[in-house]
């Protein structure tokens, strides 16, 4: 399909005599969410970085298509007390935006009052939001979310999702989204693979959560109606993490 | 004007140390002073091959320098070997290299003690050229991958995912670093040019909180310790090399006095009255 951004084809990674990931095949399209799921070490980190073409494929094919903004949130930073960098630096680090431009980013994510405070003073949740607001002030075509929300609290955390639907919105792009828990993502999630070293199941959420290789892995005690975001329609979440009529949502 | 080895000395200098701030902050940011002193260690091989092959010093020096760092690269790769063994694996055993070339060819005679130490004083208008031509060269090639090797440090995956050069980038920054080494040798010797890059940059990091200040300051900090520390020298007739990183030296400790705070307790203090 011409839409297509990004697409692995039956792709594995082999390290230190073993397979890290193997037999990946995704899609990632305009306008499309894709979330991976899978326990720690199912390779869903080394699968975002194949998409990125950070990490080459020792088997199967990764495609890109050409010339398209890239944006990637990775799993883990950490800022060396040596290196004196404020948000604002941080948000300039590849690319060089307006002012306007960095407070809109740092707005949408909640954290514009912190735009000139050194980024070792920012709190987990705070910096995971600085990653975020970075990666979308490139307004990117492509935009790859490693657990995005680790460190944020958890009414934050339903506000950054709702944040990320609303990006995909009005930029159009497609997200490869990484998740440790799928009722969170998933009324947001167009499509899901659930990776376990190889892909176990996939598909839209909703028959991916009744798929019997899902429930070994993840149980099937959690009842997806419980799912919080469904029933957060009818209320408000301000970005800063707060959330109108919080009763409603308990 | 040139004529006057202290001119020259003060020229070559200042030259050196405006480099040196940049590019020691990188060394600081991505934690490898220990690769300046690798290539420091390995700059020996490169003064022997000079005098062997009667040859430009600062040249060869580069050029060993710069086979050393594609070396690391190369053993990077290859190996699951720390860097910093790695480091230690290329600086003995080039040095060792060095000290036997220079003992199998007799007939070379080298002041060590210069080579050690450096001695700024007796840089002629060749080296002085090297500084501010190739010093120029290295400001102006560090500005143009300012962007890609400043991503890279903060992280590389980072850097590559959103399709800057960042390999290229590291690259060509280790070419800078075995330059400036080069360029440096007769100035401040191989002990000591770890030194100049480092301290400097350290005093500024107390003093700064943006990058670009802090490159900038750190050049600052490195001038001035340049013009006092020949000027003490020529007072205490004390070694030039070793007296200027004494000087940076105490920078460095001043830089730690909290400035800002007290600045500020003292506005609070004339607010409240």
């Amino acid at each position: 399909m011409n839409n297509s951004l990004v697409e692995l084809n039956n792709c594995g990674v082999f390290r230190n005599q073993k397979w890290l990931v193997r037999g990946v095949s995704l899609k990632v399209s305009q306008g499309e969410i894709v979330t991976l799921i899978g326990p720690n070490g199912s390779g869903k980190s080394t699968t975002a970085k194949m998409s990125l073409d950070i990490l080459k494929p020792d088997e199967g094919t990764n495609t890109i298509k050409k010339d398209i903004r890239i944006s990637y949130v990775p799993q883990k930073i950490s800022i060396d007390w040596s290196l004196p960098l404020r948000s604002i630096d941080f948000v300039n680090l590849v690319t060089k935006h307006k002012t306007s431009e960095i407070n809109d980013a740092l707005g949408i994510t909640g954290i514009q009052h912190l735009i000139n405070e050194d980024v070792r003073n920012l709190s987990g949740g705070e910096f995971q939001r600085l990653l975020m607001a970075r990666a979308i002030a490139k307004e990117p075509h492509f935009l790859v979310l490693d657990e995005p929300v680790q460190g944020v609290d958890y009414s934050g955390e339903i506000a950054l999702y709702k944040t990320i639907q609303e990006i995909v919105k009005k930029i159009n792009c497609g997200i490869l989204l990484i998740s440790h828990n799928l009722h969170v993502v998933m009324s947001q999630t167009d499509y899901v693979i659930c990776l376990n070293g190889h892909v176990c199941c996939s598909g839209i959420p909703s028959s991916v959560i009744k798929d019997q290789e899902y429930i070994k892995l993840f149980g099937s005690n959690i009842d997806p109606t419980l799912s919080l975001y469904k029933h957060n329609h009818d209320h408000h979440h301000l970005p800063d993490g707060s959330i109108k009529e919080a009763d409603k949502n308990k | 004007m040139f004529d006057d080895f202290i001119i020259r000395a003060f020229v070559a200098g200042i030259g050196l140390a405006l480099i040196t701030g940049p590019l020691g902050c990188f060394i600081i940011w991505r934690k490898l002073s220990y690769f300046g002193d690798t290539i420091a260690h390995s700059a020996l091989l490169g003064v022997v091959i000079a005098h062997a092959m009667n040859f430009n010093l600062i040249i060869a020096v580069f050029a060993v320098s710069c086979f050393i760092a594609l070396s690391l690269l190369f053993l990077q790769k290859r190996t699951n070997l720390p860097d910093d063994a790695l480091l230690g694996l290329l600086a003995h055993s080039v040095l060792a290299i060095g000290l036997v070339l220079l003992g199998i060819l007799s007939f070379i005679r080298i002041d060590l003690m210069g080579l050690l130490f450096g001695d700024i004083l007796s840089v002629n208008i060749t080296d002085v050229l090297f500084v501010w031509v190739g010093g120029s060269i290295v400001l102006i090639v560090l500005i143009l991958i300012w962007r890609p090797l400043f991503a890279a440090t903060v992280n590389l995956e980072l850097a590559k995912a959103e399709g800057l050069n960042a390999d290229l980038a590291n690259a060509i920054f280790t070419i800078l670093i075995a330059s400036v080494i080069a360029i440096s040798i007769k100035i401040v010797g191989i002990l000591l040019i770890t030194g100049l890059l480092i301290i400097p940059a350290a005093a500024s990091r107390n003093l700064s909180s943006t990058p670009i200040q802090m490159a900038i300051i750190s050049s600052v900090i490195g001038l001035v310790s340049v013009v006092l520390g020949l000027q003490t020298s020529m007072i205490w007739n004390s070694p030039t090399g070793p007296t200027i990183l004494a000087i940076t030296l105490g920078v460095f400790i001043l830089s730690l006095i909290p400035l800002k705070k007290l600045l500020i307790s003292k506005k609070k203090i004339e607010l409240s009255n």
